[in-house]
């Protein structure tokens, strides 16, 4: 479960345990790991369905002591592509032959930089609200930024992508080039931040409401309500 | 027509539908699609109120005096305007055709508006059947749902160059008003299906089309507010931001319509109930009544008030497809202050 707890949606960029994906995950005295994931809908978006399971399969299987692990994505009218072609290590584009040209690196990393862009609305939100000027915003550097969870997750994010995470990188950068933001730009780079931000969270609120209502049990590691509310 | 402390609302509900998604109408061999569907829009519904929610063989097939009296008589709604999803490969007749609206709908003279739709995919046949329904409905709109499966495609683009075709066809035909809706599986697989930068392209090329982005393209809200605050022809729908979220997540409600506010403003944004997944009733109470939490949170996005409302409930949509308003919900000339367009210098200076 441990090891569940680092695969992310990664549109959503939370884990799909607490997110509650994850129907069981059984180890025999073995080594043989049976992991079962379920998404909000039957319709949910292949590709991030397939990294999910691909993720899922490659932290299970690199836990010690695991001899083999079988990945199972449940009620997804993808199925049973997704689930041959991660068992199979065939990669996106031969689990589905024709559909698609290429891995889905490309599309982790439109989606992380978009985490990195949520994260820094999560990191810069308390700090002007606190009178942080936003021209002493763009001097920061993440070393003067207070420790936060949020601000671990953001380092955390840019360093997934290669961008500067080292406590003296500038705090507001352009995602796409590791460039700090200028004065001019940063009206409008801050606001497309806390967009991202909403438009993850709606997102997030949505796939909840639409996973409870597909099923009545808790996933394993799901948060409860309370711990989300505090989140 | 909604009231409420005096003030009359018009409502032109922008975006709904009447299907049948019952077992009798799933397509043999397709069954687990048709199901699958349709207890995916089931869910959505588990959103709002329970004391709304229906049971799912009630929402698989819902007869014509149901919408009537959820929509018209309890719902408020003065004109609806029904938008086709076809679906074939998945339910014989069709989920919810033009055909199918518009037999229902010519018992009710005026309550409706007809749009039809196409698929790029359906090359010069599907021109011509767009030009037919164009003269027997009357359309001047058309709802685009770029995730059909059609013949081993699972979808297509705004700028594939067949698309192009049909909008050209659009304009040539008196069509005004485009309705684009992102689903999850298009060609190809490995890109991600909800970006909304072909309906970009496509609002540029073709200026005198109006293109709504339905489900204020989510879960694409932040990519859409962005480009629509650039294209002086792209509106939000808000059909789901509202169903949704108003009831089941009323703080991410206010932050979504506080961006919708902010990047496009209550000019260009239109109510949807999206029935039969959400009645319009508890919808059109609710956003009357909506205000922004009062907390620092929410301070720095524009205010919506009574004006506003009634343009995003009815007047927005009845000016795009030319619907006469009556007088008493008219809004005298200079009424309702825009929301706050600022950013559109923002991104000029960008």
């Amino acid at each position: 479960m441990t090891a569940l707890g680092t695969v992310r949606d990664p549109e959503l960029d939370e884990p799909i345990t607490s997110l509650g994906f994850v129907t069981s995950c059984t180890v025999s005295a073995d080594g043989d790991a049976q992991v079962r994931l379920r998404l909000p809908t039957y319709f949910c978006a292949p590709n991030f369905a397939f990294l999910m399971v691909a993720d899922a399969y490659d932290a299970v299987s690199a836990v010690s002591g695991v001899r083999s692990t079988e990945v199972v994505l449940e009620d997804h009218f993808a199925s049973d592509a997704i689930n041959g072609g991660v068992a199979a290590q065939a990669g996106f584009a031969a689990s589905f032959d024709g559909e698609a040209v290429s891995e889905l690196h490309g599309l982790r990393a439109d989606f992380l930089r978009k985490a990195v862009l949520a994260g820094t609305d999560q990191v810069c939100r308390p700090l002007l609200a606190a009178g942080v000027t936003r021209a002493a915003l763009l001097a920061m550097t993440l070393g003067e930024v207070p420790t936060s969870a949020a601000l671990d997750r953001l380092r955390q994010r840019r360093s997934e992508l290669g961008l500067p995470a080292g406590p003296g990188a500038p705090l507001v950068i352009d995602p796409a080039t590791g460039e700090r933001i200028r004065e001019e730009a940063a009206p409008l780079h801050l606001r497309r931040a806390r967009s991202t931000r909403i438009s993850i969270e709606a997102n997030s609120s949505i796939c909840r409401g639409m996973l409870r209502h597909r099923y009545d049990s808790a996933g394993l590691g799901q948060a409860t309500a309370e711990e989300r509310r505090a989140q | 027509m909604y009231e409420k402390n005096g003030e009359k609302y018009f409502v032109v509900d922008g975006h709904m539908h009447y299907w049948n998604a019952a077992p009798d109408n799933w397509v043999p061999g397709a069954e687990q699609y048709a199901k699958g569907w349709i207890e995916c829009f089931h869910a959505y519904m588990g959103l709002g109120p329970p004391e709304t929610h229906w049971s799912l063989e009630h929402f698989q097939k819902y007869s014509e005096d149901d919408l009537m009296k959820d929509v018209f008589e309890d719902g408020y709604v003065d004109v609806a305007v029904f938008q086709p999803t076809y679906l074939k490969e998945w339910y014989k007749e069709g989920f919810n055709t033009t055909e199918r609206n518009a037999l229902m709908g010519e018992k009710h003279p005026g309550k409706f508006v007809y749009n039809t739709r196409w698929d790029p995919r359906d090359g010069d046949e599907g021109l011509e059947t767009l030009r037919h329904n164009v003269e027997r409905f009357g359309s001047k709109g058309c709802k685009l749902y770029t995730a059909e499966w059609n013949n081993g495609s699972r979808g297509w683009k705004l700028t594939d160059p067949g698309a192009y075709r049909y909008l050209e066809k659009c304009q040539e035909l008196g069509i005004k008003n485009i309705h684009v809706h992102k689903g999850p599986t298009i060609w190809p697989l490995d890109k991600d299906a909800f970006d909304v930068a072909d309906v970009d392209h496509a609002a540029t090329d073709f200026p005198d089309l109006n293109f709504i982005v339905e489900h204020v393209g989510l879960p694409r809200i932040d990519d859409f507010c962005y480009m629509a605050t650039q294209e002086p022809n792209v509106y939000a729908g808000l059909a789901v931001a509202i169903g949704a979220l108003m009831h089941a997540r009323p703080r991410f409600f206010a932050r979504v319509m506080g961006e919708l506010l902010f990047w496009v403003g209550e000019d260009k944004m239109l109510f949807g109930s999206d029935y039969a997944i959400w009645e319009p009733k508890w919808q059109v109470e609710g956003f009357v009544d909506w205000d922004f939490p009062a907390s620092e949170d929410f301070a720095d996005y524009p205010r919506l008030g009574v004006a506003g409302k009634k343009k995003i409930l009815g007047l927005n949509a009845a000016k795009l497809y030319g619907i006469e308003v009556p007088a008493e919900f008219r809004l005298p000339a200079d009424a309702g202050t825009p929301a706050a367009q600022d950013d559109a210098q923002l991104v000029a200076g960008a």
